[in-house]
């Protein structure tokens, strides 16, 4: 007998930190006391990229989906959705955002959505094969080795337009050809999972909900560049994706989709895990060639260029988690169907971890050619607490800032580079009102120069020049100059660094320049912070015809720079104030502003 | 050759001196053929001590056949790897975009206040130490801060004594 209801268990990082192994166990335990054994399998799934509602459980096959789920809620899940078929209504996630948990069976953070590479997270249990087989799995290296020659494969990637979706969007089946025509025997694939930015988990999230999918990808890579060993280089940091992806190893050995001979095609073809050890820099293709080979991760100028010359001095092609996720769909359902998705020179889907200060945030995957707009109001349900949406920061410390006026703006390549972003392997964060520009590009200056490996001067000192120049302006100490000087050496360093890092990451600066002068104006004129980020230019003070004199405040500061006697006006000693707010959030009666 | 002849280090404070364990020598053994192989090693190593103890990367110096300065070159480049012993129970507080936004600072500062020492030293007592980290994707959790592996998330600085209150002596 078959089952007859899935009880899907997100598995992703953010639901794991919210209880759902607990979660597994209990409705497992739940549906074989109920005795429903036979009729419902709980499964622990990959990241439903609900991650804002977690821990999320979703019920097959009628697709509700169930958000904070807690234990003492199990009880209900299995008795009367799975027994008698009425779906618990209280524990249904929501559609209108407000904090109630009414009906809805496909909340529409869901519609907008179009699923590629993330078509099997949350779906199938990413621990088992056999899910994925039934999913079509290993079909497209079934046909890319009996079906196809390499060139066959090379041209269906050609026609699906597929470009890169770790950083500069090269396309794809170029890259292979060079590969495969570069002379020599030996030749390597790197999956290239290193995800180093900060606020950006698509690739993990990949990873560990379909971890068969970059396998069959490579295997696909290798039998088209002719090469039989691969690698795939992920941070340590992903402890649950490693672990997912070594069982897929072993799983797809055993079953002779990995070693020699693969379907008894004659192909041989392996794959072997390298870690990372944090370190940035290494996501760049060639530091990540010297990562594997154990040495520091340091970039060489290219050419040659790792399909010439590469790991080992190898010809080898690096591909990005996702990049890698298109390709067995691409082989399925053919390159032109592919191509109709998206735009003419981007095609196909985006997946994006969207944070920030948006109320549904999560992981998504959008055609390309959708607007930001759709993707912060409709997808993202907007900015809570009404607050005013100022920017979308896309492509992390590498990336920039887009601005209101440019919401409409469709996501493909070349207009994200337009406007002084990225497409990258990386989060898209929203960013309202109370978010200061200078503080956050601190943020992501401090991050290179942090991660600058130190070769080259263009990114060591230029990086370290920058951070210092923003750290004054923070700190209201800005000069006339100081605006310039930035975007003098922000440009400097675009030209003359060594590798990706250096060239972008004055970018995150110079796309606010452009867009948020005004801001780094009141820094750097008025000492003034409009969005009071930045401690050194706030200054709190008592509003006294608001002060009740109740002294909470007084007794809330940490440093005792609060007098007043009680039931009196009570003031703030500025040159004491240390500016942690504490009686700024204290206070009951709105009584303590800032400026 | 330097490095070679160069005396082992004593341990220091009276400890045993540290030996590889049986099952790091099995590792070392799997691996020593493989190019490229010290970075996954050194994951092995410190996935024992928690550390790159000193007298450990002698060893692994001598088995592997590597130069003890390559050996160092490799471990201060990469963040991961540690030369100092961490705390008992290890924190880390995301300081990726999303945390960073929504003042994972705080956390840090509070830590600061609480345990009496900065990022990436050990507590008087010896129970904690805390470190900063990127993305440990669950943005939609931030602020967030692990203790030895497990997730908290949405953190408020007020809650930061009950999470240390439950790992101290643990
Ligand atoms: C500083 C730096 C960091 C990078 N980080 C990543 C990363 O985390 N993941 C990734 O796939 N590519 C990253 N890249 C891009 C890679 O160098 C390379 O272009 C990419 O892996 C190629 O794969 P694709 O063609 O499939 O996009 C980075 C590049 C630079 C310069
Ligand atoms: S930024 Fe902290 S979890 Fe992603």
């Amino acid at each position: 007998m078959g089952y007859r209801t899935f009880i899907l268990v997100c598995g992703g990082e953010a639901c794991e930190g919210g209880g759902s192994a607990a979660l597994v166990e209990a409705l497992t335990r739940e549906v074989r006391e109920q005795g429903l054994e036979d009729v419902a399998q709980v499964v622990k799934a990959g990241c439903f990229g609900f991650c804002g509602q977690g821990p999320v459980v979703k019920v097959l096959p009628d697709e509700s989906v169930y958000v904070k789920v807690q234990p003492w809620d199990v009880a209900d899940i299995v008795a009367q959705h799975v027994r008698d078929g009425r779906p618990v209504e209280r524990l249904l996630c929501d559609r209108s955002r407000n904090r109630e948990r009414t009906r809805v069976e496909v909340p529409d953070y869901y519609q907008k959505q179009f699923r590629i590479v993330l078509r099997n997270c949350g779906v199938i249990d990413p621990e088992s094969i056999d899910e994925y087989i039934a999913r079509e799995g290993y079909a497209a290296l079934d046909r890319a080795l009996f079906d196809l020659d390499p060139e066959g494969i090379i041209d269906e990637l050609r026609r699906s337009g597929l470009r890169g979706r770790g950083g500069a969007g090269f396309p794809t089946w170029q890259k292979w050809v060079f590969t495969r025509n570069a002379p020599g025997d030996e030749k390597y694939v790197i999956c290239n999972a290193d995800e180093g930015d900060p606020g950006a988990y698509m690739d993990r999230s990949t990873l560990e909900g379909d971890p068969h999918s970059i396998l069959e990808a490579m295997a696909i890579a290798g039998r088209a560049t002719g090469a039989a060993r691969g690698f795939i280089y992920i941070r340590a940091e992903y402890p649950l994706a490693i672990r997912r992806l070594e069982m897929a190893i072993e799983q797809a050995r055993a079953r002779g989709l990995l070693g020699r001979d693969i379907l008894g095609s004659g192909f041989d073809f392996d794959i072997e895990i390298r870690l990372g050890a944090g370190a940035f820099v290494c996501g760049e293709e060639t530091a990540l060639i010297a990562s594997i080979e154990g040495k520091r991760g340091m970039p060489i100028p290219r050419p040659p260029f790792p399909a010439v010359r590469g790991l080992w001095g190898r010809p080898t092609v690096i591909n990005n988690v996702e990049t890698l996720a298109n390709i067995p769909v691409i082989l399925l359902k053919g390159g032109d169907w592919f191509a109709s998705i998206g735009t003419k020179d981007s095609t196909g889907t985006k997946v994006f971890a969207l944070t920030g200060k948006v109320n549904n945030s999560g992981l998504i995957e959008v055609p390309m050619g959708t607007t930001l707009r759709e993707i912060v109001t409709d997808i993202g349900g907007g900015i809570p607490g009404g607050r005013a949406f100022k920017a979308v920061q896309t492509g992390g410390p590498s990336g920039g800032v887009i601005p209101a006026d440019f919401l409409d703006t469709p996501i493909e390549y070349a207009s994200l580079q337009e406007l002084g972003s990225i497409m990258g392997s990386v989060g898209m964060i929203v960013m309202d009102e109370e978010d200061c520009m200078v503080d956050v590009n601190k943020f992501y200056l401090e991050f290179a120069v942090d991660e600058s490996c130190g070769k080259c001067a263009p990114c060591r000192v230029g990086g370290r020049t920058m951070t210092n120049v923003l750290d004054r302006i923070a700190r209201g100490a800005g000069q006339e100059s100081d605006i310039d000087q930035l975007r003098e050496i922000g440009h400097a360093m675009q030209k003359a660094s060594l590798c990706g890092l250096g060239q972008t990451a004055p970018n995150p600066v110079l796309s606010t320049l452009r867009y948020f002068r005004e801001e780094y104006n009141a820094h750097v004129f008025d000492r003034r912070c409009p969005s009071r980020k930045c401690r050194d230019l706030v200054v709190f003070y008592i509003l006294p015809e608001k002060c009740i004199g109740c002294g909470l405040c007084a007794r809330r500061c940490p440093v005792h720079c609060i007098e007043g006697e009680r039931r009196k006006v009570h003031v703030i000693d500025q040159a004491q104030c240390i500016k942690c707010g504490e009686c700024y959030t204290a206070c009951k009666f709105d009584a303590v502003s800032q400026k | 050759m330097a490095e070679a002849k160069a005396k082992k280090p004593e341990a220091s404070g009276g400890e045993a001196p540290l030996r590889l364990t049986p099952e790091l020598v099995a590792f070392i053994d799997e691996w020593r053929e493989k190019p490229g192989n010290l970075i996954m090693v050194l994951h092995k190593v410190q996935s024992v001590y928690r550390y790159i103890p000193r007298t450990i990367a002698f060893e692994v110096a001598e088995r592997l056949g590597i130069p003890l300065a390559k050996i160092y070159g490799v471990v201060t480049f990469y963040h991961l790897f540690k030369l100092q012993q961490p705390g008992r129970h290890q924190i880390a507080v995301c300081m990726g975009t999303a945390c960073y936004l929504k003042g994972g600072q705080d956390l840090i500062q509070e830590f600061e206040n609480l345990l009496g020492v900065g990022l990436n030293t050990v507590s008087a007592d010896g129970e904690f130490s805390v470190e900063s980290v990127r993305c440990v994707g669950c943005c939609g959790l931030a602020p967030v801060l692990t203790v030895d592996g497990e997730t908290f998330g949405k953190v408020t600085k007020e809650q930061l004594p009950d999470i240390l209150a439950k790992y101290r002596g643990a």
